[in-house]
């Protein structure tokens, strides 16, 4: 018996097993890079992605011609941009405060509350989104209206609507942000704060010297890894919050690629749009695991 | 957390700010419960804040007399369920194979499985390839495209791993298979990170909604999600609706709108706080290897 043999007698079921999720990933995750190629046809339905006549560049000439493509561009790295310094800080700043509670029961209820609002789905938030915020009766205008100011229009206002988008996003992400954080900071040497506490240090000075550094490393890494992403947004957060009166501002790449290919039937723009995107997309993970190798001699992928 | 526990103004600050961050985290529940227990008058004039006014349950009774919405949510549990269990079995079937050191072109299937978390065709591919399969408006087209979550599986790889080497070893003298081994040792010792991983795909695809809305016409399979979109987004403030001109005509009243969305949620809040430990050991175990 060959080794040959011998090592298929005992590892066959091993492929076995692995047989069913590999077809998985060929079938529905690369056959769909395939289907890139229709940015490169004329696709229509009738004739199929391998019928389709070839069309070069032309697609993507078209969508660099188009205003509504620069605007959700444009959008998507302006909403993940400031996502980025509202949002990125929310959770260290509340994972610190976290930390300096000394009641235990308090810290615990603290907990459960803050992450509560990550498991709710984005349709759930929407909804009560438009009955707080709206501007007719919405919980918030009516307490400004108490306190003598006039109704803000929090939805229907592009500018307003970048605060609101923005505020929802800390609300839902901030506390559950917090869970990575707080892991860090359990790595952190007792004995140091200790020493502070003999040597006189007050609790500031104990956040600044002894705390913050503990996180470092960790807040290093998921800002790396948040620029990394900074062409993906996700689809259901500016869809569902976004409307049309705001659109100058909530259209992103997500849903533009949703308008143009799934209600207008342009497949083979959507697409194109689709594949800039993601190409754009694998460059920046490119350049942040780069950048990750070089600052903390860790790659990110 | 300091030896000695002396309260200070600091803390009584930090309590308190904290205090008003929980505020906010549950204002909008609170919120959102007394509109579904008012009656639409004090909510129309905006005197409905944290307390019912005019209580009454109305609104409830007509969502849960609703059959649609009920069979929305029938069919979302079942689409959960079967979503779960199927990608269990797919990850753990990846996972456990992907262990093994000695297995030839492990490498190779591990690059095939990590590219696709940076790199895939997009919604219209992917929307080809589910009509092309005559999956659309089907249960099928919720489950088959999103079966392996490659960031789990690694976790769930990482977790392997984690358990101590020696108890195959004997096993494998013993003469077991490999999958004798992974169903009597591997599986019983993981039930930490299958309940939290099966919480993780239960809890997306309960909140799932983009797939439903881009592969799901038919009225009566929408998911929940899908069905108050329809419901209450689509058809939200009226100064927005005019400007669209769609679905002027079925103007929903607030309190229903609120009793449709507590009708979906109450399922996330009760089981949330029994699963939150799973949670957080989930993002854990997650955190030390990504």
């Amino acid at each position: 018996m060959g080794a040959l043999q011998r090592y298929m007698m005992r590892y066959w079921q091993l492929y076995a097993m692995l047989a069913c999720p590999i077809a998985f990933f060929i079938v529905f995750k690369y056959i769909p890079m395939y289907g890139v190629t229709i940015a490169f046809k004329d696709f229509n339905f009738f004739q199929g992605i391998m019928k389709s006549k070839w069309v070069g560049l032309e697609t993507f000439r078209e969508i660099f011609r188009m205003k509504d493509f620069y605007t959700s561009v444009r959008n998507t790295f302006m909403l993940n941009f400031l996502d980025l310094i509202f949002s990125f800080p929310a959770p260290i700043i509340l994972a610190i405060m976290l930390n300096e509670v000394r009641v235990v029961w308090f810290k615990k209820i603290s907990q459960t509350i803050l992450y509560l609002p990550h498991f709710i789905s984005w349709i759930i938030i929407g909804g009560i989104v438009y009955q707080v915020f709206a501007t007719h009766s919405g919980l918030v205008n009516e307490v400004l209206r108490i306190v003598g100011i006039h109704a803000i229009p929090f939805l229907s206002d592009k500018h307003y609507w970048l605060f609101t988008y923005l505020v929802i996003g800390i609300w839902q992400s901030a506390g559950w942000g917090t869970i990575i954080y707080l892991a860090a900071l359990t790595g952190i040497n007792k004995e140091l704060y200790e020493a502070a506490e003999v040597d006189g240090a007050s609790r500031l000075k104990k956040i600044r010297y002894i705390t913050l550094p503990g996180m470092k490393p960790t807040i290093i890494t998921l800002l790396i890894l948040k620029m990394g992403e900074m062409v993906h947004i996700g689809f259901d957060r500016p869809f569902v919050i976004g409307n049309i009166m705001v659109r100058e501002y909530s259209e992103v790449i997500s849903t533009f690629v949703y308008r143009m290919g799934l209600q207008s039937g342009n497949y083979s723009i959507a697409t194109a749009v689709g594949l800039f995107q993601a190409v754009i997309g694998l460059f920046f993970v490119i350049a942040a695991n780069y950048i990750s190798k070089k600052t903390t001699d860790q790659g990110i992928i | 957390m300091g030896t000695r526990t002396k309260y200070g103004l600091l803390d009584v600050i930090n309590l308190a700010i904290l205090f008003v961050f929980l505020l906010l985290c549950l204002i909008p529940f609170f919120h959102i419960i007394a509109i579904s227990l008012s009656s639409n008058a004090p909510i129309m004039s905006g005197k409905v804040t944290i307390f019912p006014m005019e209580l009454n349950f109305d609104a409830y009774t007509t969502v849960i007399h609703d059959s649609t919405m009920v069979r929305s949510l029938g069919f979302t549990v079942l689409l959960t369920l079967l979503y779960t269990v199927l990608c269990m079995i797919m990850t753990i079937i990846a996972a456990y194979p992907l262990t093994k050191t000695r297995l030839k072109g492990r490498k190779f299937f591990m690059y095939l499985i990590v590219f696709t978390m940076f790199f895939g065709g997009g919604i219209i591919p992917d929307y080809i390839l589910v009509k092309e399969l005559h999956l659309l408006d089907s249960i099928w087209s919720l489950v088959l495209p999103s079966l392996v979550n490659p960031f789990y599986l690694i976790i769930m790889i990482s977790f392997f791993n984690s358990l101590p080497a020696g108890l195959e070893e004997s096993a494998e003298i013993d003469g077991s298979t490999f999958v004798g081994i992974l169903w009597r040792i591997i599986l019983p010792l993981s039930m930490p990170i299958l309940a939290t991983l099966s919480l993780f795909y239960a809890v997306n695809r309960w909140n799932g909604f983009s797939d439903t809305l881009y592969y799901i016409t038919n009225p009566d399979l929408y998911p929940l999600q899908l069905k108050l979109y329809q419901l209450i987004i689509n058809s939200s403030s009226p100064e927005l609706q005019l400007q669209e001109g769609a679905n002027v005509a079925q103007v929903m009243p607030e309190s229903l709108k609120a009793a449709s969305i507590m009708f979906a949620t109450i399922p996330i809040l009760v089981v949330y706080p029994w699963l939150q430990r799973y949670f957080v050991s989930g993002i854990m175990l997650g955190s030390v290897k990504g």
